[in-house]
């Protein structure tokens, strides 16, 4: 940002542009033209008639449609199944992102701190991250059977109670969630990895100077601290991924039974693309939207006003 | 803290993190197993490891024979490919222009790159698909790539990279008369590597994996790419089979995780490198 601050400044004075400046603001513009050009017609149009269909009627197949006003967002708040959906949204939310990054970050301190095996561990973990997860999360259906399937045959083995993972409404949501976070976790850890690697050596040497004995007084002034920006990036990126999902949900419940698995882009994908109600449906696109801005918007606000060490 | 001794603690350290990675690792090795087993082995014996009745062959050819593999694999590398081809032609003269060149408009695109990281393909799609539906380009390559030609993430992560190569490089290159797609192809890039080995990473495991917008777009099997593919593979097999499933689910993970397995250090470099900046 400080340079194009910068470059931006001696246009200020603007009446002596030599012929070299000149051609080389062409070149610049030609160069991102068709970038600029794609972001326009994928992006900001799109996003632009997205709003604009979200106060209208517009079903595909029916020609024409009528202004509503915001009728749809009216109907959004006491349509069961959408507030169903963004409920069950944020309980995904609230269990996948903080597992998953505490996990992820104790994970990479043990990692760091051992001697042998690092890269095993690494990639045992990273591998759901690589793989195809409709994949996985068929083999996950496989997992969860509730007769056939290994997990209750090991808890019937412990003579504990077999639940009904995926097939039942009580649990299904964190069924969906175990799958989440063995999911996710590979891609937390190696991003911790990379900033436990970056802490300098010197730091912890210091902070045992300073009388810091254990293990925890050293992760309470040195680690946490120093990973601040890691965590806060880890954070909003799991949040904005959870809030995401759909694969899972759509390979393997179709958001049952009975809407107990409802979540946000799959509810949008029902109506828009299934129902082809797309006004309605563009205006839960907004709302979608409206989450993720607000999502960033608190990473900014965060990382604002967080001190940095480096 | 003596490393090679064995303490107390690093045992239980160690303990964890086998008993982690045996659970992360379980799902695969069942998928192996189980892709092995015989109907009747699923059904009585879901904890031994080792198929009792040897039925590799005949779940593998299930497998291939209900859906074609080799369709499914060629279109994903199709996809994949053409997206990476296309997101890296468009975005590196486009950073290398903000980064690099001076020019009125490049503060405004700043702005519009920032806004457009915001948007994911969930929000897009409902206008995009309106939009192909109308001029009839539904259920091709085309729109399984079009959108995600403009990678906004791209733009972003080889502006950070090109700001750190010294403009004298870029200087000398223009008094040897060079012209700036010049300076690109042979200044640029060939210092770009790292950046886009790792964006490579990034934009072929997102795309691989990706199942929204190929189910919204594709609604026949010779466009399908991998996870698409494998949902209509399920719909197929409407029973219990899980070891023609378990087959299906093998033959289509390997790619990516083979690809992964071989070049791991640029996985895990690509991901931080992709993942901080980002």
């Amino acid at each position: 940002m400080a340079e194009a601050t910068a470059a931006a400044l001696p246009l200020a004075g603007k009446p002596a542009r030599s012929a070299a400046e000149r051609q080389e603001a062409r070149a610049g513009l030609i160069l991102s033209l068709p970038a600029m050009v794609l972001l326009f017609v994928f992006i900001l149009l799109p996003v632009a008639v997205v709003i604009l269909f979200g106060f209208t009627d517009y079903e595909l197949g029916y020609t024409g449609f009528r202004f509503v006003g915001f009728d749809n967002y009216t109907e959004l708040f006491t349509d069961r199944t959408f507030r169903r959906s963004l409920w069950n949204t944020t309980v995904y939310a609230a269990i996948v992102a903080p597992i998953s990054i505490f996990m992820a970050l104790g994970l990479a301190m043990l990692i760091e701190s051992e001697t042998i095996g690092r890269s095993f561990f690494r990639t045992a973990y990273f591998l759901p991250v690589a793989s195809l997860l409709v994949a996985m999360a068929t083999v996950w259906q496989y997992l969860f059977h509730p007769t056939i399937g290994p997990i209750n045959a090991l808890l019937a083995l412990g003579g504990l109670p077999r639940p009904n993972w995926l097939g039942a409404s009580t649990s299904v949501l964190y069924s969906l969630s175990i799958i989440g976070i063995w999911q996710s976790v590979g891609f937390n850890l190696v991003l911790f990895l990379a900033g436990l690697t970056a802490i300098p050596r010197e730091l912890y040497a210091a902070a045992h100077v300073d009388g810091a004995r254990s293990a925890f007084d050293r992760f309470r002034l040195v680690t946490w601290p120093m990973l601040g920006p890691t965590t806060l990036f880890v954070t909003t990126i799991s949040i904005i991924n959870a809030v995401k999902v759909f694969e899972t949900v759509k390979t393997l419940t179709e958001g049952g039974p009975n809407k107990a698995s409802e979540v946000l882009l799959f509810t949008i994908y029902q109506e828009g693309f299934v129902y082809l109600k797309v006004g309605y449906a563009s205006a839960m696109t907004v709302v979608f939207l409206a989450i993720l801005v607000v999502l960033m918007f608190l990473q900014y606000r965060v990382q604002d006003k967080q001190v940095h060490y480096s | 803290m003596n490393a090679s001794a064995f303490t107390l603690g690093r045992a239980v350290r160690l303990s964890i993190l086998i008993f982690g990675a045996v659970i992360f690792l379980a799902p695969y090795v069942f998928m192996i197993s189980t892709a092995g087993k015989a109907q009747s082995d699923i059904f009585s014996s879901s904890l031994s490891l080792i198929p009792q009745h040897w039925s590799y062959v005949a779940n593998f050819t299930k497998a291939l024979t209900r859906v074609s593999m080799t369709t499914l694999l060629w279109n994903g590398v199709v996809v994949c490919a053409l997206i990476f081809v296309f997101q890296v032609m468009i975005a590196i003269p486009c950073a290398y222009a903000m980064a690099k060149l001076k020019f009125r408009a490049a503060r405004l695109m700043m702005v519009l790159v920032m806004l457009g990281l915001l948007v994911p393909i969930h929000a897009t799609a409902l206008p995009l698909y309106v939009a192909f539906d109308r001029m009839a380009v539904l259920n091709s390559y085309f729109a399984l790539v079009a959108p995600f030609t403009i990678s906004v993430f791209g733009i972003f992560l080889f502006l950070q990279f090109f700001r750190a190569i010294p403009d004298d490089l870029i200087h000398a290159a223009r008094l040897d008369g060079m012209s700036e797609l010049g300076i690109i192809g042979r200044v640029i890039v060939p210092n770009a590597w790292p950046a886009i080995t790792a964006f490579a990473i990034f934009s072929v495991v997102a795309h691989w994996n990706d199942l929204y917008w190929p189910l919204i777009v594709v609604s026949n099997q010779s466009y399908a790419t991998p996870p698409l593919g494998l949902l209509y593979f399920r719909a197929a097999e409407a029973g219990d089979d899980y070891g023609a499933l378990m087959a299906a689910t093998l033959i289509i993970t390997t790619p990516l995780v083979a690809a992964f397995l071989l070049a791991q250090k640029r996985f895990v470099e690509g991901i931080t490198m992709t993942g901080l900046k980002g």
